[in-house]
């Protein structure tokens, strides 16, 4: 590692790295606005200007640019010398000309790096008396605010949202001051990602607008380390409240996971919490059928009435945590509890399951997912299944760039010059599915095929890397090659088409190619798209014996179930209306813990009020097998409890002999560990509830936490006293220190100086590196040894003469709970099924029509997908018109009768929005 | 959204695919499929930008990033002849003032405007490279030299003015 001085002192700094993040990861504070840490340095902002010296005998020095200055050994700097210092100075004071100064209404103020490198540069009088640039500010959609005005022209927000996330839709226009971000013309920002602008913008020109509506600065914000629940990604949020609502929600940062950004289903998809179809209380059902409320020692006594001593059934949740699952689990018993996925869910996922735990391959994190250096996407468009993962693949496929970059010397964070290098060269990316999807632009070769024939395809592929004759699919051979040729190979395949021969040969590509590995230099990688937060650890808890709907359904029509307790879980989403219908009907009392009112709600006799992930502790294992713990950002209100709180006294009341002593979240997490072998790892997911930072529990509070005394005062003058947490390590207070703890347990990101979310380096021993304290989770599936790779099997496949509804899930809606999120649900298109162009012509109709599915009278508009393969008909689950929809089922579809053709003008344009991948 | 007539000419399209001939990729030409255009229609509008970036397989947003960096296409109408007046060191030295105030008198418009008659559009330029013989201006495609503010009719009335 080079030694280098700055301002006489001498520094050990990474090889290879550039001064500034060699400043910032020494501690120094050096002020910056366009440089990145996952976006490297273009040089634009000429903020990070610091002096250079040629040897001991240069007294003069020059100006160089910290963030393009690589370190060499024995090189001498000058951060704080007048020359250096006055130049920043100057800089700064010439980017806030046109700055309106409006801090006192912006929604950046208190967490601007604006306000922040302003004051570190000691800029204080404005000396510009001319008159100032203003802007017109567009509409951007739901989600993102525009206020250009406060633009300094750093060009991170293009940089990122173009070069890192592929958006084509946000560009600069003009040129000197008229330098502006923004759209052709106003629109919704067509990026999924298009939230991260929030974040990536240094100061308020792109604000959170789901947070403007409902302002507070983030001084006054409570927050706790949170894991987003919105798909099986498992990213690491910061969820922030006051007055009882989540305001927001922020990255958190996690070098394997998520890294610097979110999805915007992640950011945007926890206004649920806030819905006002919460439940704030229990409700039992009357014999006139209404229900009536209950305080919460009623509604205990009566779910241990209808519960102890009865032959009862549980259904769990794929969102609910691991530790309510096993509560209710263990309620039930193991023979009675169903994962609550549907039929057609339940195999793939166990399949999915039993492959990731015997593949010979890496189930990658994100972080190793950036890191393939080939890729084939079987079934999934993965931008819709698991977005995060999408966000990562386009950085994988730049990792040509970087080997061009290698050859000529360039380090990696020297983006402009990379991009330049490389154009066009990217990484090989091979995308097999049943149409076109939000990575088309980047890969090499897309091939659209029935989710039969992605199965086989794949098996023609591992024939091919296991030497056996590809000579019919020659398209096989080539992707078998492309595979051949990689370092870091990797196979994604995911549940979403519910094809379990898909996942066998995507565990077949992976197993052949570490089958050919004989001197350790390739690394292939396996990761398997499971749909929801838990799925995954719900799998392990459950095992392959597990009952599925139908099962349960059966015992109950044969009287062998009183009691059915459902889990944070809409039934009516996991099956048909009759085949809910006839499960519930044939139970005598159905008990259901959920946070919303649901359609389930409305068959329950008793209905007890779950905290949300954002108001209670938990375990959820991720897509990547990595379990993660989120913990409560504020005590829920009304008689909200957690679920686990709920089973725990039902499982005590019942004298259950595993629980009569457990009263401790702790105390859970260990029994479930213990109980399932699968889940053991669980415990290290987080320290336990004794752990202290210096001695101390960690505020959930920053340090600036105002009005706490005043916040209830028109309701009451007295201040209750603060919430104890008994729980968690975490305290519901201002009092304590975050620093040093671990990863998982850190609630926000403050330094002093640096107030906003670029103080996350001084969380870091290396800028752009793991959490000082550690990164969070603990992954509980390693790769195994060598085993057996799975046989071709026979994809399931119906007459090629009917229509196979196939699923194609969407980002804004598919997910249940981020869909009753303000944003999120603006974004959600009505139900709509989609057709290839030849079975439109041969049913006759054309975009904009509408059809009815044979046997119902539901009605549908027609969208016409010219990349959909023959026979597929695509819907997006979730979307209200496609609940109960039964995926890869055989249809007939027809023209609907009475059917109004929605304005062409907006069918034009969502086609024309679509278009824009 | 969609325009249902076709916002480029076939003789445009015909301009703009043989210089899509010479590079590797369509957006190469987006500078100069914005010449073609703006030499067509004296200007680029909002369907034609979106109809160069359809051909060109960009976004809107992208060409409109190109087009609007370059204050020589033009997102507005303009007149038919455009006054390009140098307003940069040497001319300023030299009294382009003077020009200016001479254009505004006799055409009645000021910088960024157009007359009427939509025969002149007046816009400022910071060098036209004939320092030495300041104050210049452009009308149209011709360059027009030592300006004399008192003589400003005769540049305006189209004869040229090569000496």
């Amino acid at each position: 590692m080079p030694k280098i001085r700055i301002d006489n002192q001498e520094y050990e700094v990474p090889e290879g790295a550039n001064l500034l993040e060699s400043c910032l990861s020494a501690g120094l504070d050096l002020p910056y606005f366009c440089w990145h840490p996952a976006m490297g340095s273009v040089g634009a902002c000429r903020q990070c200007a610091v002096v250079q010296y040629q040897n001991e005998e240069d007294t003069r020095g020059r100006i160089v640019m910290g963030c393009m200055t690589p370190v060499t050994e024995g090189a001498i700097f000058s951060l704080t010398g007048d020359k250096a210092s006055g130049f920043r100075q100057a800089v700064i004071e010439s980017l806030m000309l046109n700055h309106p100064h409006d801090c006192a209404v912006c929604a950046e103020g208190g967490e601007c790096h604006l306000q922040d490198m302003t004051v570190m540069v000691g800029h204080r009088d404005r000396r510009y008396r001319g008159l100032k640039k203003t802007h017109r500010n567009q509409y951007l959609g739901p989600l993102v605010h525009h206020e250009m005005n406060r633009c300094i022209t750093c060009y991170r927000c293009t940089r990122y949202y173009r070069d890192y996330a592929g958006g084509t839709d946000l560009a600069a226009m003009a040129s000197h001051d008229h330098v502006f971000f923004g759209r052709h013309d106003e629109g919704t920002l067509q990026s999924e990602f298009a939230g991260n602008l929030v974040e990536v913008c240094p100061t308020g020109v792109f604000t959170d607008k789901t947070l403007v509506g409902q302002y507070t600065r983030k001084w006054d914000l409570q927050s706790a380390p949170s894991v987003c629940v919105g798909c099986a990604v498992g990213c690491n949020t910061v969820p922030g409240e006051r007055y009882g609502k989540v305001k927001r929600v922020h990255n958190r940062f996690n070098a394997e996971v998520n890294g610097y950004f979110l999805c915007d289903r992640g950011r945007y998809g926890s206004g649920y919490v806030n819905s006002d179809t919460r439940l704030p209380y229990p409700g039992m059902r009357g014999a006139e059928g209404r229900f009536t409320a209950l305080n919460h020692h009623d509604a205990l006594a009566e779910f241990e009435r209808l519960t102890v001593g009865r032959r009862v059934a549980g259904i769990g949740s794929p969102r609910a945590s691991v530790e309510a699952n096993f509560l209710l689990r263990s309620l039930v018993g193991s023979d009675s509890f169903a994962p609550g996925v549907s039929e057609q869910e339940q195999p793939s996922l166990q399949r999915a399951t039993a492959l990731m735990r015997s593949t010979p391959a890496r189930v990658p994190s994100l972080a190793d997912i950036e890191s393939a250096d080939a890729i084939l996407v079987l079934g999934d468009d993965v931008t819709h299944t698991a977005p995060r993962v999408a966000l990562a693949l386009r950085q994988s496929v730049r990792n040509r760039a970087y080997e061009l970059a290698a050859d000529m010397k360039l380090q990696p964070w020297q983006d402009a010059a990379i991009r330049n290098l490389a154009q066009e060269q990217r990484s090989p990316l091979v995308s097999v599915t049943p149409g076109s999807t939000r990575l088309d632009d980047v890969a090499e070769r897309t091939l659209h095929l029935a989710p039969g024939e992605i199965a086989e395809f794949a098996f023609a592929v591992a024939a091919a890397l296991s030497g056996g004759d590809s000579a019919g699919n020659p398209e096989a051979a080539a992707v078998a090659q492309m595979l051949r040729d990689a370092r870091r190979p990797l196979i994604i395949a995911g549940t979403s088409l519910c094809e379990e021969a898909l996942l066998d040969g995507a565990a077949a590509v992976a197993g052949a190619l570490v089958s050919r590995e004989a001197d350790g230099t390739r690394a292939p990688m396996l990761s398997l798209v499971v749909p929801e937060a838990n799925s995954l650890g719900q799998a392990l808890l459950c095992g392959d014996d597990a009952p599925d709907l139908a099962t349960l359904t059966a015992r109950a029509e044969a009287g062998e179930i009183e009691t059915l307790i459902v889990l944070e879980n809409d039934l009516y989403r996991r099956g048909t209306g009759e085949e809910i219908d006839r499960l519930l009907d044939a139970v005598t009392t159905v008990i259901v813990l959920d946070g919303m009112d649901s359609a389930t709600c409305s068959r329950a006799d008793l209905v007890l009020p779950a905290a949300s992930a954002i108001e209670s502790e938990g375990t959820v294992v991720s897509m990547e097998g990595r379990a993660q713990r989120y913990y409560p950002v504020f005590v829920p209100g009304d008689e909200r409890h957690s679920s686990l709180y709920w089973l725990l006294c039902c499982l005590k009341a019942a004298d259950h002999k595993h629980f009569v002593d457990i009263n401790h979240v702790d105390e859970v997490i260990a029994a479930c560990a213990s109980a399932v072998p699968a889940l053991a790892g669980i415990v290290d997911a987080a320290p336990g509830g004794s752990y202290r930072s210096h001695g101390v529990r960690i505020p959930r509070q920053p340090h600036r936490y105002s009005g706490r005394t005043a916040m209830r005062a028109n309701i009451s003058v007295h201040e209750p006293k603060q919430p104890q947490d008994e729980e968690s390590p975490l305290a519901y207070s201002m009092e304590g220190l975050n620093r040093d703890e671990p990863g998982s347990l850190l609630p926000f990101v403050w330094s002093p100086g640096w107030n906003s979310n670029q103080s996350l380096h001084k969380f870091q021993d290396e800028v752009g590196g793991a959490l000082s304290g550690g990164t969070a989770g603990a992954r509980l599936i390693e790769a195994a040894g060598p085993t057996t790779v799975p046989e071709a099997a026979t994809p399931s496949s119906i007459d090629a003469a009917t229509l196979e509804l196939i699923p194609r899930p969407a980002i804004f809606g598919s997910d249940e709970l981020s869909a009753r999120s303000a944003g999120v649900r603006d974004l959600m298109p009505d139900a709509y099924l989609e057709l290839s162009v030849a079975d439109a012509k041969t049913l006759g109709v054309e975009a904009g029509d509408g059809v009815v599915l044979g046997g119902s009278d539901t009605a549908f508009e027609v969208r016409i997908d010219p990349s959909l393969r023959r026979g597929c008909v695509a819907y997006a689950p979730g979307l209200n018109g496609c609940i109960g929809l039964v995926p890869r089922s055989g249809v007939s579809l027809s023209m609907a009768p009475d059917w109004k053709r929605r304005d062409a003008d907006l069918i034009a344009r969502d086609g024309q929005e679509g278009s824009l991948s | 959204m969609t325009e249902l007539i076709p916002a480029l000419s076939d003789s445009e399209i015909a301009a703009i695919d043989a210089e899509i001939a010479h590079v590797p990729y369509r957006s190469a030409v987006a500078i100069d499929a914005l010449k073609i255009v703006q030499a067509h229609r004296g200007w680029v509008s909002d369907e034609s930008l979106r109809a160069i970036a359809r051909h060109l397989e960009m976004s809107a947003e992208e060409l409109d990033g190109v087009a609007t960096f370059y204050n020589l296409i033009f997102r507005q109408p303009v007149g038919d002849r455009v006054i390009l007046l140098c307003n940069s060191v040497t001319c300023w030295i030299k009294g382009c003032d003077k020009v200016q105030a001479a254009i505004t008198e006799n055409l009645g418009i000021g910088l960024g405007e157009t007359t009427a008659d939509n025969a002149f559009t007046l816009l400022p330029v910071t060098c036209l490279g004939a320092c030495d013989r300041a104050p210049v201006m452009m009308v149209g495609d011709d360059l027009h030299q030592d300006l004399d503010p008192a003589e400003i009719e005769k540049a305006l009335s189209g004869e040229p003015n090569r000496d």
